[in-house]
């Protein structure tokens, strides 16, 4: 096992952890904020997903695709706040998911209905096809090094928003006291619909940036969707900072988990058994991991209490 | 009688004559239809006592059924083939009895939510929900990474198993099999809902504190209820593989575990009959709607989000008008 190896496996596991944080910030946000538990969120993916696949099959521009991926995914985040999700803010965290279940059964067959069973595919644009070599002399594709740097600049984006903005400040408020900020004359419906659609378009930002590496599916979004939220329990719910170390530290266990646990395996039994027992293992390692910080902390690492 | 009793009653023989009327008039492939609703409800009834009674929202029911249904998969592949599961230290071999089968996945399937549920009743609310569903999704890339039991494809079991004085390849037998163990179940869970442990339990849905300072301990109650309801789940499984003679990681989706939910919600939460009430109409929606159109599932989730939106009791909820 060389040195190149496991760097160019860190990157893959920075760019699949960039990736859940996407998912992962806009369910935290909306749970923060509203207190809504969204199993609909995984569709919002696979809308920016589908989007960006048809905007840029019609059009022959991968840019083109990402924009649409981003106003398709954040519009029908709106839509769906506007006529359902704003009905069960004041329900209990049953209903929320029984009808953010039955979203995504309409979501799923709607989209099957529309764009039919077979997976599209989405190609990675030419000025991003080839690799790229990194000091050291690593080749790794400038695709996926490009999703690890749009991945830290929302990253950062998000953090500076909340953490220095207007619309910052009344995202923080509203987490810590709604009646207090609507009392100050804060618009709250308006801010519920903004931080929805805001959550929604970093879905189908994910949605679309991974749409090129994979196929462009019906229930895409959904194991994606339960990923992130193995993040925010490691994280804690809420914490837009909790939300990005445990994606970062679930891509880097499952990505290196995946290519070495049957190689370390392999050193102390045949490599037949030591693929099965090791990627049956690393196929559990992130459900141990969250298991472990569920004993050391319920709350998450960066959950209040 | 309570006017839930008379509905209960009524759904209650509606499930036994319609396969009666089937076998008069012929129709096998109702009789399998009625199997499975008694099947399906069989899980929402293991379902409802962790979710009506506790409280306890669970997403990740599907790992108990699937761990009945790979329970019964291994000992008949295992019977089948003639192979023992272990000769060292003692002989273990595989069956195709059918009690020992259930005792098999009752008890793996308890054990299961021993484990699951001490790890994840330390947190409440979304937390537990979102953590049943992560350990749904474990058990399911679990099953399909594991080649030893057919891995993605599953595991076919040629024969059903067999059960003492019956000849369970005959429907209207199969048949009864389930409707006695879902009668039975949903004694039990009437029993337990009015015995003291049941009724801590409501008070320790309702308030914490207060079942606290009584001197109980609401994370115990809550663990019982939660491997009861895991048991008859994965009870249930065993059962759901033995119709199709078939086992395979789909058992184990979150899928599975949100459409067990589905059957709880239709029916009526807390209700006693609402699983079954649940399950028959997924069904028969399934049956219906799938013949019209590809995309049925588009009109459950419709139906669903109108059932949670505008009638929360469900099924039974409309019937009785909300009276008890």
């Amino acid at each position: 096992m060389s040195l190149l190896l496991v760097i160019e496996q860190v990157l893959n596991g920075l760019q699949f952890g960039v990736m859940l944080f996407l998912m992962a910030a806009g369910l935290t946000l909306i749970f923060g904020v509203m207190g809504l538990i969204n199993l609909a969120h995984g569709s919002l993916y696979m809308i920016g997903a589908f989007a960006a696949a048809a905007v840029a099959g019609a059009t022959g521009s991968f840019l083109l695709g990402l924009i649409s991926a981003l106003a398709a995914a954040a519009a029908m985040g709106a839509i769906v706040e506007l006529t359902v999700i704003r009905r069960l803010y004041k329900r209990d965290h049953l209903d929320q998911v029984l009808a953010t279940f039955a979203l995504i059964l309409i979501f799923s067959e709607g989209t099957r209905w529309v764009f039919g069973s077979f997976p599209l595919y989405l190609d990675v644009p030419n000025w991003l096809s080839g690799p790229v070599t990194l000091p050291g002399g690593i080749e790794y594709p400038a695709y996926r090094l490009a999703i690890i740097v749009v991945g830290f600049a929302v990253a950062a984006g998000l953090f500076w928003m909340i953490g220095r903005t207007r619309i910052g400040i009344q995202i923080r408020a509203g987490e810590t006291d709604r009646e207090m900020i609507a009392a100050l004359g804060i618009d709250i419906d308006r801010l519920y619909t903004l931080v929805f659609a805001l959550g929604a378009a970093l879905a189908g930002l994910a949605g679309a940036l991974v749409g090129a590496i994979q196929s462009v599916q019906v229930g895409m979004g959904e194991p994606v969707l339960i990923l992130a939220f193995v993040v925010i329990v490691i994280g804690g719910i809420g914490s837009i900072k909790g939300a990005f170390i445990g994606a970062i530290l679930l891509g880097l266990t499952d990505t290196l988990g995946r290519s070495f646990l049957p190689v370390l395996f392999g050193t102390v039994m045949d490599p037949s058994a030591a693929t099965a027992v090791g990627s049956a293992l690393a196929s559990m390692l992130i459900y141990i991991l969250m298991a472990a910080v569920l004993i050391y902390r319920p709350t998450g690492l960066f959950g209040r209490v | 009688m309570t006017r839930e009793g008379i509905v209960n009653a009524v759904i209650a023989l509606g499930l036994l004559l319609v396969p009666l009327w089937a076998l008069w008039a012929n129709e096998p492939f109702t009789i399998t239809l009625a199997t499975k609703v008694a099947i399906l409800a069989l899980a929402g009834v293991g379902l409802n006592l962790a979710l009506g009674l506790g409280g306890l929202v669970s997403l990740g029911h599907a790992v108990f059924f699937g761990i009945g249904g790979y329970a019964m998969g291994i000992l008949a592949q295992h019977a089948q083939t003639f192979d023992p599961i272990m000769e060292a230290p003692f002989l273990i071999e595989g069956t195709k009895s059918m009690p020992v089968i259930w005792l098999v996945a009752v008890v793996s399937s308890a054990l299961a939510a021993l484990a699951i549920g001490a790890l994840s009743l330390r947190t409440s609310g979304v937390y537990f929900i979102m953590i049943t569903l992560a350990f749904g999704q474990m058990f399911y890339y679990f099953a399909i990474s594991w080649p030893a039991y057919g891995g993605e494809d599953g595991l076919s079991i040629y024969v059903r198993n067999e059960f003492p004085g019956l000849n369970t390849l005959n429907p209207i037998e199969f048949f009864g099999i389930t409707y006695v163990l879902l009668l039975a179940a949903l004694f039990l869970s009437a029993r337990i809902a009015a015995s003291p442990f049941g009724l801590a339990l409501t008070s320790a849905r309702q308030s914490p504190q207060r079942v606290e300072t009584v001197g109980l301990r609401p994370f115990r109650l809550r663990l019982t209820v939660f491997v009861i309801s895991g048991a008859i789940t994965g009870l249930a499984g065993a059962l759901f593989a033995d119709l199709n003679r078939f086992v395979s990681p789909t058992m184990f989706s979150w899928q599975m575990s949100g459409e067990i939910m589905i059957f709880v919600i239709l029916g009526g939460v807390a209700r006693l009959f609402g699983p079954v009430a649940g399950a028959a109409l997924f069904i028969l929606l399934e049956h219906w709607l799938g013949g019209v159109s590809e995309y049925w599932l588009i009109w459950v989730g419709a139906l669903l989000l109108a059932v949670v939106l505008f009638a929360p009791g469900g099924l039974i909820g409309l019937v009785t008008r909300g009276q008890k």
